[in-house]
């Protein structure tokens, strides 16, 4: 089973991989498909990682590079996973492409080119100001200290990240996980409008010089202040605070508030008193779920809420089907649209209403948005509603 | 504050704009706070028998040219320079339309005098005119002065109802002929209609409108579910035509069309003062943005803080329900 | 051929705009610029004429916050040369500036003359006239605005361009070169280009700094107070969630017979 490890970069030439071991390990392909097989475009994506690495080690690689079909991959880590030489597909070579990709595109599509120039502005790709960052905080219901005001050092510093600062529907995960860390006497602190997008995306996506700046402007940030480690609701803010920060000398651990919370559970279980009788469908998502294998933690929360039953979807763990939000996914819609690709959300949503579940939980602040549109699609929102595991936590925490 | 009171009548195709006689009102109100004499100007070639629905202003200067025959802000420009500095005026109104707006480029420019832009508000009293003007798309209101000597003004639409400066006989008219270095650095050829075949959003008594707001170009597929509930069409600010989600014969504003529908409903649309000029008389406006602060909801008559495509969204099913 | 782009930086209205305590500018504490839009579309018409007749395009600026920023931007899209026009007076309007860079641009070397100059025909900030013609009348050069193509003979020296006017009719003009146009569209949106690229440009640097040269101009406007604007009226606010809203205002359309 493929493990996630901590990131390289190579140059996407022969020379380039060869200079490191995740590229000469790329190089070693068999050309066996199983990526294009599992891929979930893999029908519409003409250079899947198969096709690429073998035209790669024949010289034909410019051709992927001038087309705008890598843009086709939504990094859901399906790939990565199911490749039988454990090959570094989604986090290395794709991100690695993808960045040529860009350089090279005459026209990037408007919405995508609209997330990243807010990111790059505002620190956030809806292009809202900064200082309504910590906007969600006045309805929280309880204390969120901000870093800088507290003046002290906190045992966990909170990356809250753009969808869950400033998407009404994000924010309610906001608040609920600020509900859950004060009912557990969590000593922690958000940074409020110093805190700015951890680039994940826009890494995925080839936007390498945009990470690279915001990486820089974070660790920058972060040194300011003493913390014991990171907390991030964000399943692409994990994996760039785990895999790829550290390179650049973040030292603290990180933590997914779903396994955090699901770590104490002992000490919320008592206050877990609400029964609220609800069948859940719990979605893996395709990084805390199929990337880091965090699949035990969220049920066991789940289960722990008084009147809940599980019930799994067709394909669930590491067989997750993505959202198609991922890796700029979630700014490529109209671009999908335009191609005829199904919405992958769709498939999902499906997936959760033959289940007969009243909701469907998640544990990425994308799916919410993506899972909601979907239902209200295929008319499944008069009879099953989206929650994320830290809304659910919260609906059944004793007041 | 010496001279009488200008404003440019703007004709275009034949006709007077509707901002002309607003300019007109507020013409008359300056006018007559000032103790002066109310002109207007017309310049154009053989559109004399324009002049007849003047009547607000006290008498009509018309020049007469082949030069200006389409109003083209180079040579007007030259012209109204010339016959300015020979009249020295107190103040120049000029509406701001696409028909004027490099007249007042460069007129401030050929006359050597200050430009008050995007002039919503002017009154006078003891001599003196304060002007109030719009800047940062609609966001802040300066109020200022200009001091003495000729003062052009471009004024902004709506500043007045078009019916105040409407009316009267028709006015005394003084050919005036103005020496003016017509040049032919710029040649005007000839006018493209926009694409026919699509809707003419201007008939429509129903319309959604969408601004930048709504994120991207698949949302504006929801905006056609709810005005297809409604029985109307789909219109947009100019973001959303630059960005190529809907075509330029459905924009409303400076260079699109301008709209009055039994209802306007503005999903993501900020209200900027371009955007507003085209549909502030619509009968009933409801108004969708995330920023409560956004100056559309000056003009809405009903506001809603809420991401735009959800309420177009739920608009559009409870809209469908209650017509059955 | 030779393109010069006349770009500036405007308040960026993302942030909440607050009234200094003089009661008559903008606080500046939370201000942040923004390249003006129009510009940007000035320069993606640069660009495209660029590729097409192998011109070369020379951006200039005046001195602004986060200018250095939009030069690099425009250098990693591919433009040739970067100028800064630097010592203009604090809140200089557009007519100072104007004034200030027709005095400047005739003594940079190989700047002019430029066979077409462009830029934007609007801004949010210009409240004492519009750069682009102030900028055409005081270099002598002939001006079409609120242009939103443009097509070039560089052989017949002239200018093809369309002009916007109201209800999506557009109004064909030529212009002799050397001309101004002041740019309202473009044919295509202003491109992307990756952050790499423009960092790769600020590493390499090559902003020329150029002091504003003096000029005369007319009296500025005095601005005696700054304000939010208020509205002759307001919508009444509807609360609650999107179908709840959407309920309600189902509700008044019923009422008034529009359903």
């Amino acid at each position: 089973m493929a493990q996630a490890t901590v990131l390289e970069t190579p140059d996407v030439t022969l020379d380039g991989l060869l200079a490191t071991p995740a590229g000469r390990q790329l190089l070693s392909c068999i050309q066996c498909g199983t990526c294009a097989g599992t891929c979930p475009y893999g029908d519409f994506m003409r250079y899947t990682p198969r096709r690429l690495i073998g035209m790669l080690r024949e010289g034909f690689i410019e051709e992927v590079l001038s087309t705008d079909d890598l843009l086709t991959c939504v990094t859901c880590y399906d790939c990565w996973a199911k490749c039988p030489r454990g090959l570094r597909l989604t986090d290395v070579l794709l991100p690695a492409v993808k960045e040529q990709v860009l350089l090279r595109l005459p026209e990037v599509p408007a919405e995508l080119q609209s997330a990243l120039a807010n990111t790059m502005r505002y620190g956030n790709p809806m292009g809202e100001s900064p200082r309504k960052r910590a906007a969600w905080v006045e309805s929280a219901g309880v204390p969120v200290p901000i870093l800088r005001d507290l003046g002290r050092p906190v045992d966990v510093l909170w990356i809250v990240e753009c969808y869950a600062a400033y998407y009404p529907r994000g924010q309610d995960n906001a608040r609920a996980t600020a509900r859950i860390l004060h009912a557990l006497g969590v000593d922690f602190a958000i940074l409020g409008n110093e805190e700015k997008c951890a680039g994940e995306c826009a890494r995925l996506v080839g936007e390498k010089g945009l990470f690279d700046t915001l990486r820089e402007q974070n660790l920058a940030t972060y040194a300011k202040y003493e913390f014991g480690s990171l907390l991030t609701c964000d399943p692409h803010a994990f994996d760039a605070f785990a895999f790829v920060y550290p390179a650049l000398g973040l030292a603290q651990p990180v933590d997914h508030t779903t396994p955090f919370v699901a770590s104490r559970l002992d000490a919320l279980r008592p206050r877990l008193t609400k029964d609220l009788g609800y069948k859940i469908t719990y979605h893996d998502s395709c990084v805390l779920g199929r990337h880091n294998h965090m699949h035990d933690e969220p049920r066991r929360l789940l289960e722990a809420i008084p009147g809940v039953s599980l019930v799994e979807m067709t394909h669930n763990r590491d067989n997750t089907i993505c959202c198609g939000g991922g890796g700029g996914g979630m700014w490529l819609d109209t671009f999908y649209k335009a191609k005829g690709y199904p919405r992958l959300s769709d498939r999902r949503v499906e997936e959760a209403l033959a289940t007969g579940a009243d909701v469907l939980a998640v544990s990425c602040p994308y799916e919410v948005p993506r899972f909601e549109d979907s239902l209200k699609v295929l008319g499944g929102d008069d009879r099953m509603v989206v929650r994320d595991v830290m809304e659910l936590v919260a609906e059944a925490l004793a007041d | 504050m010496a001279g009488n009171v200008w404003v440019v009548a703007e004709q275009w195709k034949g006709s007077v704009s509707d901002a002309t006689y607003e300019a007109l009102a507020l013409g008359r109100d300056l006018a007559e706070g000032l103790g002066a004499r109310l002109e207007a100007v017309l310049l154009g070639q053989g559109v004399r028998a324009l002049a007849d629905s003047l009547g607000r202003a006290d008498a009509v200067l018309y020049v007469d040219h082949p030069a200006l025959a389409e109003g083209t802000g180079e040579q007007t420009s030259r012209a109204l320079a010339a016959l300015a500095a020979e009249r020295s005026p107190a103040l120049i109104l000029v509406p701001t339309t696409n028909v004027s707006w490099d007249l007042l480029g460069l007129l401030p420019a050929r006359l050597g005098v200050p430009l008050v832009n995007f002039c919503r508000q002017a009154t006078a009293s003891g001599g003196a005119v304060e002007f109030s003007s719009l800047l940062y798309g609609g966001k802040m209101a300066a109020t200022l002065t200009a001091g003495d000597g000729t003062v052009v003004v471009a004024v902004l639409p709506g500043v007045r109802p078009a019916e105040a400066g409407k009316g009267g006989p028709p006015p005394q008219v003084e050919e005036v002929a103005v020496a003016f270095e017509a040049g032919d650095g710029v040649r005007w050829l000839e006018y493209e209609e926009p694409e026919a075949g699509d809707v003419d959003i201007t008939q429509q008594e129903f319309l959604v409108a969408v601004g930048r707001g709504i994120s991207n170009e698949a949302n504006v597929e929801v905006a056609e579910e709810l005005a297809a509930a409604l029985g109307g069409a789909v219109c947009g600010s100019r973001p959303v035509i630059d960005q190529g989600w809907l075509p330029l014969v459905r924009q409303v504003g400076k260079s699109g069309v301008t709209v009055k529908p039994r209802l306007y409903v503005a999903a993501g649309i900020s209200g900027a003062p371009e955007h507003v000029e085209g549909m502030k008389d619509a009968e009933l406006i409801v108004a969708v943005n995330t920023d409560p602060g956004a100056p559309i909801f000056s003009v809405a008559h009903y506001g809603i803080v809420e991401d735009a495509t959800d309420v177009l969204e739920a608009l559009a099913e409870a809209v469908s329900k209650r017509k059955g | 051929m030779k393109i010069l782009v006349l770009m500036k930086m405007v308040p960026d209205i993302v942030e909440e705009l607050e009234v200094a305590a003089d009661g008559r500018s903008l606080d500046q504490e939370y201000l942040r610029f923004i390249v003006n839009e129009r510009d940007e579309y000035a320069l993606e018409q640069a660009l495209l004429l660029k590729d097409r007749l192998q011109a070369t395009v020379v951006v200039v600026a005046p001195e602004a916050p986060e200018v250095d920023d939009v030069l690099f931007t425009a250098r990693a899209k591919g433009a040739d040369r970067l100028i800064k026009v630097v010592g203009l007076p604090a809140g200089a309007g557009a007519r100072v500036t104007a004034t200030a860079l027709a005095a400047t641009l005739p003594g940079v070397d190989g700047v002019l003359p430029a066979d077409l100059v462009l830029s934007g025909c609007q801004s949010i900030d210009d409240l004492d006239g519009f750069v682009a013609p102030l900028l055409a009348a005081a270099l002598g050069l002939p001006y079409l605005g609120l242009v939103s193509r443009v097509a070039v003979d560089a052989e017949g020296g002239k200018a093809l361009l369309s002009k916007e006017y109201a209800g999506g009719v557009m109004g064909r003009f030529e212009l002799s070169l050397p001309a101004l146009v002041g740019i309202q569209g473009c044919e295509k949106p202003p491109r992307y280009v990756p952050v790499a690229k423009v960092r790769a440009a600020i590493a390499a640097g090559g902003i020329e700094e150029v002091a504003a040269a003096g000029g005369a101009g007319v009296a500025p406007l005095e601005i005696a107070a700054m304000a939010k604007p208020e509205a002759a009226g307001h919508a009444e606010m509807l609360e609650g969630s999107a179908r709840d809203v959407a309920e309600k205002v189902a509700d008044i359309l019923a009422a008034r017979g529009l359903l």
